[in-house]
């Protein structure tokens, strides 16, 4: 069993643009039920499913879910995370392209079993393409009343809108995002308050990923028991992953939680492209963490990732083969980070210049012990005292680096001083 | 004040009620209607009036967004992916050939104002990488030959 299909059941079922075919494939069914049963009912599945947060932070979906229940306001928001912003990742556009409908279906129920009526998806710029789709499915819905008030005749209300996003990373970040909601720049508040406490407008906002929306509709449909049939006990379910770089298939892909990071590879993406070695795969997006060819029959789950220092993350896997260079792959990691740190607080910021700097000594040879110390320094600090999930979660790719390729990190004299020793 | 600069805040602040809480989509709307694909200073100030808030807030969310452009562009932007992905799949060679094919270096914008070629980071092509990006459409797995096209075309050429 390696690639299965229970978010993804619906995808080429239908055109994923029509309201009337998703209905006809089925498209409601869990709204229908969730009407019937009951927040409740809903979110006690949810709970005995295991759901984590596809988003990055993996924090149990149910446990979120009545968190934000329990927030008490006039006015609460659902906003659906489409701003997939980590390099690598494509898996969201998937979901909203080839099923919007289950998307949106996704967010009545959360609105629903949070006793909130407004939602918003937040998709990025860069899908503007998409955007149109977006909307005409959103006005689909309202003429058929699966949107706006008393929804197919129930008590239950939610309006939905899309909004985009304008070109940056750290704005999937939940606080930078209600800033430009609110049209302000995007930089993460301090908390707490939580976003779930005082997000969009200051009001409770529940920011959810798109993906973690469509499982949730999937689960509601075939039970948390079905879903529990894939992956492990920590790891329940299925993940939609994003593998590129050096392989023949890349692509998204539903997997079961459990595949080994060389069976994803090669049974499912093809293997590497024109017989090459495998060099490492970077998992996660630009903010997770390197794996080496030698350890690639790590199982993909949450557990066994974090045994080797790394996350699930985004779910991007990015493959690089024996021609690439892990240092120029470290450059553009950090390049990236350097152009998207918002600058808000120090550690990130500064933590960014010194880094570039010690990377381009690294690269030209002229790195010395001085620079190595301050290199732990930086990541050190920026790990620990960064504001936001941007600056703290950047020192893993840097770390697990240094893990697995230490010869990486040494000085021209102790390379050469190692060398002659062997 | 430049009458048409002042008609077009006008129809687009009112459409979303004056209401600060909207400049980001109300910039993406106003530049959408430039052609150099910029927000010139007159027009910031103008905004900024109309909603009641200071210039430097406009400029702050002009300044901060890759989208948005305080500067003028060229009328079409092609964005080439410098991410994760793109580097491991040696995008060298996709910068040569639009930069060869454009006479311009990455950075820059054509003397006639049509191109302007910049850096961009993942915009989720990942699965067609090496990719670009020419206003809003993505395009992968390019040639020497397709690149070539796909400028003409742009330039409005039939080859
Ligand atoms: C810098 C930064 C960028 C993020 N980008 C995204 C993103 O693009 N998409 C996303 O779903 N979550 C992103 N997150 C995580 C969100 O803050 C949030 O945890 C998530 O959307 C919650 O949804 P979930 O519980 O369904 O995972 C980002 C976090 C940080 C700190
Ligand atoms: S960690 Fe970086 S991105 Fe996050 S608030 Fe600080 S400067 Fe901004």
């Amino acid at each position: 069993m390696k690639q299965v299909h229970f978010i993804t059941e619906l995808f080429d079922k239908y055109d994923g643009r029509s309201l009337q075919a998703y209905l006809n494939v089925g498209g409601f069914a869990s709204l229908q039920k969730t009407i019937e049963i009951g927040s409740e009912a809903v979110l006690t599945e949810i709970d005995a499913s295991g759901l984590q947060g596809r988003g990055g932070a993996a924090y149990p979906t149910g446990k979120k879910l009545r968190q934000a229940q329990a927030e008490k306001a006039a006015r609460k928001f659902v906003v659906c995370n489409a701003d997939e912003g980590e390099p690598g990742t494509f898996k969201d556009r998937e979901l909203l392209k080839c099923n919007i409908y289950q998307v949106i279906e996704g967010m009545v129920i959360a609105g629903i079993c949070t006793q909130s009526q407004e939602g918003i998806i937040y998709v990025r710029e860069e899908y503007t393409n998409m955007h149109d789709e977006i909307r005409n499915a959103i006005a689909e819905c309202y003429s058929h009343n699966y949107l706006g008030k008393n929804i197919l005749g129930s008590p239950y209300n939610f309006d939905l809108k899309l909004f985009s996003g304008a070109g940056s990373y750290v704005c999937g970040e939940g606080f930078a995002m209600c800033e430009s909601m609110e049209g302000k720049s995007g930089r993460p508040r301090s908390k707490p308050p939580y976003v779930k406490q005082e997000g969009f407008l200051n009001l409770p906002t529940l920011v959810i990923n798109t993906e973690t929306l469509s499982t949730i509709v999937s689960i509601i449909k075939h039970g948390a028991d079905s879903f529990r049939r894939y992956g492990t006990e920590e790891s329940p379910g299925t993940k939609l992953i994003s593998i590129s770089g050096k392989v023949n298939r890349p692509g998204v892909y539903e997997i079961p939680f459990g595949l080994t990071i060389r069976e994803i590879i090669n049974d499912l993406a093809g293997g590497i492209r024109n017989g090459k070695k495998g060099h490492f795969v970077q998992i996660g997006g630009a903010s997770g963490g390197i794996l080496p060819e030698w350890l690639w029959d790590t199982p993909y789950t949450y557990e066994d990732l974090a045994k080797a220092g790394l996350s699930v993350g985004s779910g991007a896997i990015v493959v690089a083969d024996e021609d690439n260079s892990l240092l120029d792959y470290l450059k553009v990691v950090q390049d990236f980070f350097s152009h998207e740190s918002c600058g808000k607080c120090t550690p990130c910021r500064e933590g960014n210049r010194q880094l570039r700097f010690i990377f381009e000594r690294i690269t030209d040879g002229t790195v010395t012990v001085a620079d190595y110390d301050r290199l732990e320094i930086v990541l050190d600090v920026m790990g620990k005292a960064s504001l936001c999930g941007s600056g703290k979660t950047e020192v893993v790719p840097f770390r697990t680096a240094q893990r697995y390729f230490p010869e990486l990190f040494l000085t021209k004299e102790s390379l050469e001083a190692k060398k002659a020793v062997v | 004040m430049k009458p048409e600069l002042e008609q077009l805040a006008e129809s687009i602040c009112a459409k979303y009620d004056y209401d600060a809480v909207n400049l980001l989509p109300i910039l993406q709307e106003i530049q959408s209607h430039s052609a150099r694909n910029y927000i010139c200073e007159e027009m910031a100030r103008i905004i900024a009036q109309k909603l009641d808030i200071t210039e430097s807030r406009v400029y702050d969310v002009i300044t901060y967004f890759s989208a948005l452009s305080s500067e003028p562009r060229g009328e079409i932007i092609i964005q080439i992916c410098n991410s994760t992905t793109c580097n491991v799949n040696n995008n060298r060679d996709l910068i040569h050939w639009f930069e060869e094919e454009l006479g311009i270096n990455v950075g820059e914008t054509t003397p006639d104002n049509k191109f302007t070629l910049i850096f961009t980071h993942c915009f989720g092509a990942c699965d067609v990488s090496p990719a670009v990006r020419i206003d809003h459409d993505v395009y992968g797995m390019l040639t020497r030959e397709k690149v070539k096209e796909l400028i003409a075309a742009k330039r409005g050429v039939v080859v």
